[in-house]
């Protein structure tokens, strides 16, 4: 066809073809200005970046596999292996959440219907002994069409209803295990509060895994596995169509994708590995109850994923090695020197991360302990009771810490209560002061805080831990809201 | 004109509420034709664009597609038959790269299942390397702009002009036989948007595809189109070339008002 009519184009100038301001290239390296980290951080977030996929599962397996060599029994229970539970659930929300965008926070009930369905299969609850390699296809299908059919809510709810609707669910799993436990062959299906017992170990092919470290490998062998299965699927149409539905349905759907078969599908998917998750789940700890799959660990799975970066299967993997660590170190059997020693890093860390250039560190971190030991020996001149209480727990700080921070003895229980008062109007008053007035009274503060921490939160470890926990987050969400791996999101632009 | 319309639209009628936002629209384009959709703000062009991909579904008539009634059809059915659209308001997929945004698209026409690409068996591969060279020449057919690096960028790092040409590429990998741009132009400058009018041209005589266009420059109308239709409140007010409708006393009435129209 003729297409005379089109004036010729003018000649581009070259200087169109070099960066400039609000083009491309600026803008890609904006973006990468912002996303660049000095710094140890910046290393090692490099680092990781620098490492293609298949280096970073070999990194990763090797490590893991060389875990039983020296580890106890109990600490590869406590860490090898819920890490990796953590891991694979929070592989299958990565699916739900991070790809196809749905908000589900039903998805521990996959967890433990997967679990339950399990221990209904193979202990002698009914007398069924099935082999694992049989139960185990078989929950996991039947987890994914739980999964499908409670999908089939996500056709027609969006958003925040999808996500009080999966929620409900949840709780209703809850319940009905816990309490609803219908009678089933002259017996309760659930076992109520009891839940189920001596669930058989998994058993492949006459190969039973009764160790911990059968049971290590194989849990390890299964997240690898799924690692890589993961990694091609998001590499794949399917996975690029949940990608782009997340970003934008209504585009998705003019674009010959159908968005709601794919949200079924990632709802199926995501419930399927939930279900296998919790078959090993059961097997491992031979025993379920309703607890385990309440809201604790709900928040746990998802603090996993947005932790590692929404979308990125590296990120779900270091975030569950990071959560379930930290709360591991930090559980109310360990001593209480763990969670010290964590509140003294995150002091220390904070500070190396807000005060620049290193010698107004220097100068923080410096005065904070010629202040403290100043006050301590003021103190202990004028009223020796104020200074003289024990520190709680020995450990090596336990030493520093008595000639460091004020601690009074037990007569003056209230003292905790009321420096915990005055750090808080400190922090209110840190807020409104600029300039040099900041980092003076930055050294009061976090002295103040030492001294709270030492007179009030050491003594409760149940509460320390949280308190820790939640600062941890708060922490690493300021500094990184994507997750340690995730990529920056921008919304609307 | 031929025998049938690639693209039918007959005494189609949209209302929301009270207010007839469309109202017996009768429409056609033939195959290889350049129809250009002006009017007003509010005139109901785009709505006419959600008709016809089905993100609307009309209250009354006919939207046929060589010959088809696709009336009732999902919106992703619609776009496999041979419909694709560009956004108004760019709706790409930003936190994707440019290549994904373009591999994507390309679900409707691949067949792998969820099993052959976990284990990459023969046809997923085959179609993954098929689903690369599309994009990539899809990509191509705007020069420099959207290949070499900028492959693996997120789209949210293109400027405004090219995120313009990803979505007209995104269109094009869905392997339409009718395109349907919403207003291509907008927010663009003069250079940008004389590029644009030769990009336009250039899809009808390279890429072969059909073309209905939304567009408020009328130095883009004037150059590209074969045919104008105008419409106001959901009106065909006019229809015929360029320089017929641009002097049609409706048209210049619905654009300036009836007093200056008058004056005129």
């Amino acid at each position: 066809m003729d297409s005379g009519n089109i004036p010729d184009l003018p000649v581009p100038p070259d200087a169109r073809d070099r960066p400039r301001v609000g083009v491309d290239e600026w803008v890609a390296q904006v973006e990468h200005r912002r996303a660049r980290y000095s710094g140890l951080a910046g290393l090692a977030y490099r680092g990781i970046s620098f490492i293609p996929p298949p280096g970073r599962l070999a990194l990763f397996a090797a490590f893991a596999a060389t875990l039983p060599l020296w580890m106890g029994r109990g600490d590869l229970f406590t860490y090898g292996i819920f890490t990796l539970l953590y891991a694979l659930l929070g592989l299958g929300l990565n699916v739900v959440v991070g790809y196809a965008g749905l908000l589900d926070l039903g998805y521990v009930a996959f967890f433990g219907f997967g679990a339950y369905f399990y221990a209904e299969l193979s202990s002698p609850q009914y007398g069924i002994h099935w082999s694992s390699a049989a139960a185990i296809p078989v929950v996991v299908v039947a987890t994914a069409l739980l999964g499908l059919v409670l999908g089939i809510s996500s056709r027609r709810l969006l958003g925040d209803y999808l996500a009080i609707v999966t929620l409900f669910f949840g709780q209703a799993f809850v319940v009905f295990v816990n309490v609803g436990n219908p009678t089933v062959g002259g017996k309760g299906l659930s076992g109520g509060p009891n839940g189920i017992a001596d669930i058989d170990p998994l058993d492949l092919f006459g190969y039973e895994l009764t160790t911990r470290n059968q049971q290590y490998y194989f849990l390890l062998l299964s997240v690898v596995v799924a690692l890589v299965g993961l990694h091609t699927l998001s590499e794949s149409r399917t996975g690029r169509a949940w990608r782009a539905l997340r970003e934008d349905p209504l585009a998705a759907e003019t674009m010959t994708i159908p968005v709601k078969r794919l949200k079924l599908m990632a709802f199926a998917f995501g419930a399927g590995i939930a279900g296998f998750a919790g078959c090993i789940f059961a097997s491992v700890l031979t025993a379920v109850t309703a607890g385990n799959f309440d809201l604790p660990l709900l928040i746990t799975i998802y603090a996993v994923v947005i932790l590692g970066g929404l979308g990125s299967i590296t990120g779900v993997v270091l975030g569950a090695i990071v959560i379930n660590v930290s709360f591991q170190f930090l559980a109310p059997e360990n001593p209480q020197n763990n969670a010290r020693i964590l509140f003294y890093a995150v002091l220390l860390l904070l500070l190396i991360l807000s005060l620049r250039p290193w010698w107004r560190l220097g100068a923080v971190v410096g005065g904070v302990v010629g202040f403290g030991i100043l006050t301590r020996l003021i103190v202990e001149a004028v009223a020796p009771s104020w200074a003289g209480g024990p520190v709680v727990e020995g450990g090596r700080l336990a030493g520093a810490i008595k000639e460091w921070v004020v601690i009074p003895t037990p007569a003056h229980d209230r003292f905790g209560n009321w420096a915990y008062v005055c750090l808080v109007v400190a922090i209110l008053i840190l807020t409104l002061v600029q300039g040099w007035m900041r980092t003076a009274l930055l050294v009061p503060i976090v002295y103040l805080a030492a001294v709270v921490w030492e007179n009030s939160f050491v003594e409760q470890p149940a509460v320390a831990r949280w308190i820790l926990f939640g600062s941890l987050l708060i922490g690493l969400m300021t500094l990184r809201p994507q997750g340690l791996l995730g990529t920056p999101r921008v919304e609307v632009v | 004109m031929s025998e049938r319309s690639l693209l039918e639209l007959r005494a189609v009628e949209k209302a929301f509420g009270g207010l007839a936002v469309v109202s017996d629209l009768d429409l056609h384009v033939d195959e290889g034709e350049i129809v250009s959709v002006i009017g007003p703000n509010g005139a109901g062009k785009t709505t006419v664009f959600n008709l016809i991909t089905g993100i609307y579904r009309p209250d009354g008539g006919d939207i046929l597609l060589d010959g088809v009634n696709v009336v009732g059809l999902a919106p992703h059915v619609i776009t496999r038959r041979g419909i694709a659209r560009t956004f108004q308001t760019l709706r790409l997929f930003l936190n994707m790269t440019v290549k994904e945004n373009v591999m994507a698209v390309q679900y409707g026409r691949t067949n792998a299942t969820v099993v052959e690409s976990i284990f990459r068996l023969p046809r997923a591969r085959r179609e993954e390397r098929e689903m690369n060279r599309l994009a990539e020449e899809k990509l191509a057919f705007f020069g420099q702009r959207l290949i070499g690096y900028r492959w693996d960028q997120p789209a949210y790092s293109l400027s405004y002009a090219n995120r313009r040409r990803l979505e007209i590429a995104r269109a094009t990998a869905t392997q339409p036989r009718i395109l349907l741009l919403d207003e291509p132009a907008a927010g663009m400058n003069p250079v940008e948007t004389h590029e644009m009018t030769e990009l336009i041209g250039k899809l009808r005589d390279e890429g072969g595809y059909t073309i209905l266009v939304i567009e408020h420059d009328m130095h883009v109308v004037e150059g590209i189109s074969d045919r104008v239709v105008a419409l106001d409140h959901g009106v065909k007010i006019a229809e015929g070339s360029f320089d017929t409708v641009a002097t049609d006393p409706r048209v210049v009435e619905a654009y300036l008002g009836l007093r200056r129209a008058k004056k005129k």
